[in-house]
């Protein structure tokens, strides 16, 4: 026993003392905005020729995209229009991204991008954050960064090609669930993970449309919950909200695979036809809960001409068309002339209402 | 493999019976392990497009230094036929604290030599639950594993915390010349650990928990002792990479190293660790992290599929695990009468210990 005393007080001592010590000179949150920039391992200084000198796409670049993870429908349509974009150009394209949608297995996919020099990176980022150290070693190895469907943080990309006007998407998506309902009753939300850039911003315009909305007055937010893109804890969150909460009246999940799983789950359950279900989803997941009444409209934008359009706009910067300034315009092939907006972001146009009339026009 | 613990009996310290591995100079799976690795590099840095780089290898380093680091203590523990499946749950709550703590207005430094303190005392629950209660290190660090993993949501909820400064995290993941920040750390804890491991009487306990424990125990050993500091142990190792994760990643988050568990655990027996305890060494591990890791950098470069690259590792794994067991077979085929893993009677004034049924 005096043993076990001896160590204690020997290991709270050194505790102490490190404490102590470290506590005389440390670094704490408010020092960290002057820092320095990062070192970068072993990056090579090769900054790409600035200025938008080329007035052609050039031939041959090597285009990647990368999405939050793999085996995702939705990435995938992008993934079509991405490759049909780079075909069209005469590139060479590869799609490749982690098994899981989290940042850090992301990171590795950018460090071998980047290490293989491409030419342009198309990525939907799991954090804003997280990726920056990678998106700036392979930025200066002068790879262009181009995001789609979720941004990082403004500074560790070159430009963000949004689908749609954020508050459009978040109006949107509250109006197809007030509709629904009469505008009066419970309602929750399933998203996908809670740091999903794109997500919480429809969330917010959500919030506060309920909150300033006269229309909305009856409408109460009562969960938010989160499937993390995992189609079995999509399932599972949704049997958990109707069950924590009996008098919910619809559900609006802003990502393709919340909604389908929800719908799966309302499908084979008591609540179908009794709680709506609306959100974001491709025409082809949901064609069959359209049709069977479990869910009456839902929205998106095209994913395929949305990698259609990044891949463009990751072309235009290898070819040194633009250099991501505000006002640089390009054309996107088929899609027409974009121009780029503030921050660097890119919109691809307002989102279309999915619904038992026009469903069967759509195939993605 | 199977007869390394008939071997040296002339090494008759105290606590030299149990200790199994010393048969020199044959081919042992570790050795071999070493040598693939060694070929595989070569192998990958000519056939590999921008394999052999400084670049890559700073990546490469990067990569597998959470692995690199978690395998050292669960070496010596899947020695002692113990295991901790709770040191992924461990780095993502310390990772927490630590955005927790940061938020705070905490000094960084103090707040990183928290993260090893309390991993230390997350290491500590499990220790006590396995050495003290004696209930089984599977079943207490699986209930560990939810637990910890859990409490890292409540702390942090679904959000991050990334506003570290970047004087520490571009240090995390920068280099100076070829030589990545972190790489002479992760050295000279590997020596550290082989040193406990090969050369010291600690190690030599605890081959012979492994071996097999009640022997230990009448050999003098502190069991309870040995097991407790070795959880202690991986969960101060799982707070070091707590704090080395969400520097690297400059994103303090619940869900960070989520599953890495079954990497470290697959490189441990890559590395020719005995899952049933009292075999292995910590030069054959190591290398079977550097295997695990670099095949996986190697295919993503050359451009491999993920499904393709879930399935080789898949596969290099139930390799790992069955190959052993069927030279073990092949060789008892080949000597009939002998038993399959004599152990030579340790002690005089002890019956000696049937030890066939311990491993294997």
């Amino acid at each position: 026993m005096s043993r076990m005393h001896r160590r204690t007080r020997y290991f709270a001592l050194t505790a102490g003392l490190a404490l102590t010590l470290s506590a005389c000179s440390g670094t704490t949150q408010d020092d960290a905005t002057s820092e320095a920039p990062a070192e970068e391992t072993g990056a090579e200084e090769t900054s790409a020729a600035a200025g938008g000198g080329g007035t052609e796409f050039a031939e041959g670049l090597a285009i990647s995209m990368l999405p939050k993870s793999v085996n995702n429908p939705y990435f995938e349509a992008s993934s079509e229009g991405a490759e049909s974009a780079v075909t069209e150009l005469a590139g060479e394209y590869e799609y490749t991204g982690p098994s899981d949608a989290s940042a850090s297995s992301q990171v590795s996919y950018i460090n071998t991008l980047s290490q293989q020099a491409v030419d342009a990176i198309l990525l939907s980022a799991n954090d804003p954050n997280a990726l920056c150290s990678a998106l700036s070693q392979a930025s200066d190895a002068g790879t262009a960064i181009v995001t789609f469907d979720s941004d990082v943080d403004p500074e560790c990309r070159d430009l963000f090609v949004s689908q749609v006007e954020g508050e459009e998407v978040g109006r949107a998506l509250i109006e197809m669930a007030a509709e629904q309902i009469d505008g009066d009753g419970q309602v929750a939300i399933l998203s996908a993970t809670a740091n999903a850039t794109n997500q919480n911003a429809w969330i917010d315009v959500i919030e506060s449309e309920l909150e300033s909305n006269p229309d909305y007055a009856g409408i109460e937010l009562v969960a938010t919950v989160y499937g993390d893109d995992e189609d079995e804890k999509s399932f599972a969150e949704t049997q958990g909200l109707l069950q924590a909460h009996p008098e919910l009246e619809a559900i609006i999940s802003p990502t393709t695979v919340g909604i389908a799983a929800a719908a799966r789950y309302l499908q084979s359950s008591d609540y179908q036809g009794e709680v709506a279900l609306t959100g974001l989803g491709t025409p082809n997941q949901m064609r069959e809960f359209v049709e069977d009444g479990t869910v009456t409209e839902f929205a998106l934008w095209d994913p395929s001409a949305l990698g259609e359009l990044a891949a463009y706009a990751g072309a235009a910067l290898a070819s040194d068309m633009i250099t991501g300034a505000e006002g640089d315009t390009f054309t996107a092939g088929e899609l027409g002339e974009y121009t780029v907006g503030a921050d660097g972001v890119i919109v691809l146009g307002p989102p279309t209402r999915f619904n038992a009339e026009n469903i069967d026009d759509f195939d993605f | 493999m199977s007869a390394d613990t008939s071997t040296r009996v002339a090494d008759t310290a105290p606590l030299a019976p149990a200790r199994p591995r010393t048969r020199r100079g044959a081919l042992t799976w570790d050795t071999a392990i070493i040598a693939v690795t060694l070929a595989f590099l070569v192998a990958a840095s000519l056939g590999v497009e921008h394999f052999g780089t400084a670049r890559n290898f700073g990546f490469l380093v990067l990569d597998l230094a959470p692995i690199f680091l978690l395998a050292l203590p669960m070496t010596l523990i899947v020695i002692t036929g113990d295991i901790d499946l709770s040191v992924a749950s461990m780095v993502g709550l310390t990772s927490s604290a630590i955005g927790v703590m940061w938020e705070a207005g905490m000094p960084l430094e103090t707040i990183l030599v928290l993260a090893v303190v309390l991993g230390a005392v997350l290491g500590a629950v499990n220790g006590f639950f396995v050495a003290v209660l004696g209930l089984p290190a599977l079943a207490v660090t699986i209930g560990t594993l939810a637990l910890y993993r859990g409490l890292a949501y409540v702390l942090l909820g679904e959000g991050a915390v990334a506003t570290f400064p970047r004087s520490f995290t571009g240090w995390t993941v920068g280099a100076t010349g070829w030589m990545p920040n972190v790489l002479p750390g992760l050295l000279l804890l590997a020596v550290v650990f082989a040193v406990v491991l090969h050369a010291t009487p600690v190690g030599r306990s605890i081959y012979a928990i492994g071996a097999n424990v009640t022997t230990a125990a009448y050999s003098g050993i502190n069991v309870g002792r040995t097991r407790f500091l070795l959880f202690v142990a991986s969960g101060a190792m799982a707070g070091l990479v707590g704090a080395f994760w969400t520097l690297r990643y400059s994103s303090a988050r619940g869900d960070n190293a989520f599953g890495i568990e079954l990497t470290v655990v697959a490189a441990v027996l890559l590395g020719g660790v005995s899952i049933f305890g009292g075999k292995g060494s910590l030069p054959g591990v190591l290398a079977g992290v550097v295997l695990l890791m670099s095949l996986q950098n190697a295919l993503r470069l050359g451009s491999v599929s993920t499904e393709a690259l879930t399935v080789v590792t898949g596969l290099l794994l139930i390799v790992s695990v069955l190959l052993p067991n069927v030279l073990v077979r092949i060789r008892r085929m080949r000597s009939p009468r002998r038993p399959a893993d004599p152990v030579p009677d340790p002690a005089p004034h002890q019956p000696a210990a049937p030890a066939a049924n311990e491993r294997n």
